[in-house]
């Protein structure tokens, strides 16, 4: 099955990568690519699952999840977290963000296509 | 035991050494051998025509046998213990060690230096691993950079068609990830490389920092003169990293803000009226006092022939600019005393505290500090201002009329043998006076 992912990454070649290879599995892709405003762009799109980089220009991704975790109408939505730190103190903070799961650049398209799979609701 | 007691020591050791029987030596210098026996174990004076004699039978300079370590060795020898308390050395014999085998001391000695710096340099490039904003952000950028190339790559390697224009876009991104990941990391082996250079000699940017105004004596000229900037940095930053570049492009954008709002031709004279005092001056010439604080530190010799020295510290504490002087050394690692009125300035802010300070063990009267703490920055909404701190240090002024005890400080605690202090930070490798 395929449904709705939004791509929130500040780096507009990863974007397309992954864009491209969720695609072509038929999921539908948006993209964005400020913190600042990704909570309201989050609402607006209400996607099936959220890809989210830690290190945004104007926002870091934890807080941006710190927020959608506070909001009933995002608490459970399923977010893939990137980070290009892979250290054990980051995946603890992505834990208590509340990631559902935290992938460490440089990953693979099948890593992040398989992340999307499993998260995905049935 | 006092160091010129050890010279029956000191001749022990040489007679063993060369393997002469204390009857042989005792004969040949003309006593008896129990006489030697009490001289060797320092129980008995000797000197005069006694010790050149058995100077001449050992065939040494008779000032080996009589002059002990230098205190620097003892010195070092003391910290080495103090650095390792479980080994137990017996501190109470340390001159008779060095005196008895100075080579070893030596070696000793140096292998704790050494030791030391090489230690510095470990912390120095934990912290840089750790903490190097710069570092970190060239990392980040490298692995997002490979990211996206994988990802691309892997997407054209993939088995079947894929559509020309797709091809061609990521055909296109692969060059462009890869122009730009040579240039990071091109970057990021410059500034290595660079660091690396500096490491050893000086450890962290702000050191380098200081020993480039130390070496310019805190005075450019060019800033003085209203020249650009640039010409300064041009000149003081020829060999220092890039992280110390740009803190040294930081202050020397400072100084020429306050040359411009204070420049010699009106300061000199006035400093010649009122002393170097920065309230008096801040107060005629309309300007902060922090700002004639840093404008007196950068005054040449022919203006203040008794210079004057300047800390400014930030609010954690951390001095960002150290000028010392003679009568009151700042230290180059770690922390300061905390009893600096520097420190407490930050707990009364805009208030300048002037006072008498004397360094703990230091001969005397003492100096003259005025300390600022000032907020960084201007107001803001609902944002708590930050401040800086300002420590003059400047010569006990001549005019004082009732004479004040100076308050005791230290330079910071391992050097400082203050007995119960409250502000200790650690122990001191200094044994405690009184």
């Amino acid at each position: 099955m395929a449904g709705h992912v939004l791509v929130i990454e500040d780096e507009p070649n990863i974007i397309e990568a992954i864009k491209f290879i969720l695609s072509r599995e038929g999921w539908n892709v948006a993209t964005h690519s400020n913190g600042e405003d990704a909570v309201d762009v989050v609402r607006a799109k209400s996607p099936d699952v959220l890809i989210l980089d830690v290190m945004l220009p104007g926002r870091s991704g934890y807080d941006i999840l710190r927020e959608l975790r506070g909001d009933a109408a995002t608490e459970n939505l399923p977010v893939l977290m990137l980070t290009a730190r892979g250290q054990s103190k980051d995946r603890e903070m992505a834990e208590r963000a509340g990631a559902s799961r935290f992938m460490t650049k440089p990953f693979s398209n099948a890593e992040v296509l398989e992340a999307v799979r499993a998260l995905a609701p049935v | 035991m006092a160091r010129d007691t050890l010279t029956g020591s000191r001749i022990r050791e040489r007679r063993v050494a060369q393997g002469i029987k204390q009857a042989e030596l005792a004969r040949r210098a003309g006593i008896s051998a129990s006489y030697l026996n009490l001289i060797e174990h320092n129980r008995r004076r000797i000197g005069g025509k006694l010790l050149l004699d058995i100077a001449e039978v050992l065939s040494v300079e008779p000032a080996l046998l009589t002059e002990g370590a230098g205190a620097a060795l003892i010195a070092s020898l003391r910290e080495a213990a103090s650095d390792m308390p479980q080994a137990s050395a017996e501190l109470d014999r340390v001159d008779e060690f060095a005196g008895r085998f100075p080579g070893w001391a030596e070696l000793l000695s140096t292998c704790r230096q050494r030791i030391t710096a090489l230690e510095r340099n470990v912390e120095t490039l934990t912290d840089r691993m750790t903490h190097d904003p710069h570092l970190a952000a060239s990392l980040h950028e490298m692995l997002t950079t490979v990211t996206a190339i994988r990802s691309a790559a892997s997407i054209l390697a993939e088995p079947g068609e894929i559509d020309p224009d797709w091809q061609a876009r990521f055909h296109r991104n692969i060059y462009e990830d890869s122009a730009r990941l040579a240039e990071t990391s091109r970057g990021l082996v410059t500034y290595l490389e660079a660091d690396d250079e500096t490491a050893t000699e000086t450890g962290a940017p702000q050191e380098e920092v200081d020993a480039v105004l130390e070496a310019a004596g805190h005075h450019v000229p060019e800033l003085e003169r209203g020249e650009p900037e640039s010409e300064a940095l041009k000149r003081l930053g020829q060999s220092i990293s890039a992280p110390a570049k740009e803190l040294l492009q930081n202050w020397l954008s400072r100084y020429a803000r306050d040359a411009l709002a204070l420049p010699m031709s009106a300061l000199v004279p006035l400093i010649a009226e009122f002393g170097p005092d920065p309230a008096a001056l801040s107060q005629t010439t309309g300007a902060g006092p922090a700002q004639v604080m840093r404008r007196l530190a950068a005054m040449p010799p022919d203006v203040l022939p008794d210079p004057v020295g300047l800390a400014i510290c930030d609010a954690s504490g951390v001095l960002s600019y150290r000028k010392p002087l003679p009568d009151f050394p700042m230290p180059r690692f770690g922390a300061a005393c905390p009893l600096w009125p520097l420190y407490r300035a930050l707990n009364r802010p805009m208030v300048i505290l002037s006072l008498p300070v004397v360094q703990q063990g230091r001969a005397g009267d003492g100096v003259w500090v005025d300390a600022l703490a000032m907020p960084v920055g201007g107001v803001a909404v609902n944002s708590d201002p930050i401040f800086e701190a300002h420590m003059l240090v400047r010569p006990m002024p001549r005019d004082i009329d009732a004479i004040t005890q100076p308050d005791e400080v230290g330079v910071s605690c391992r050097v400082c043998a203050k007995p119960n202090c409250i502000g200790r930070r650690e122990p001191s490798i200094l044994a405690p006076i009184g």
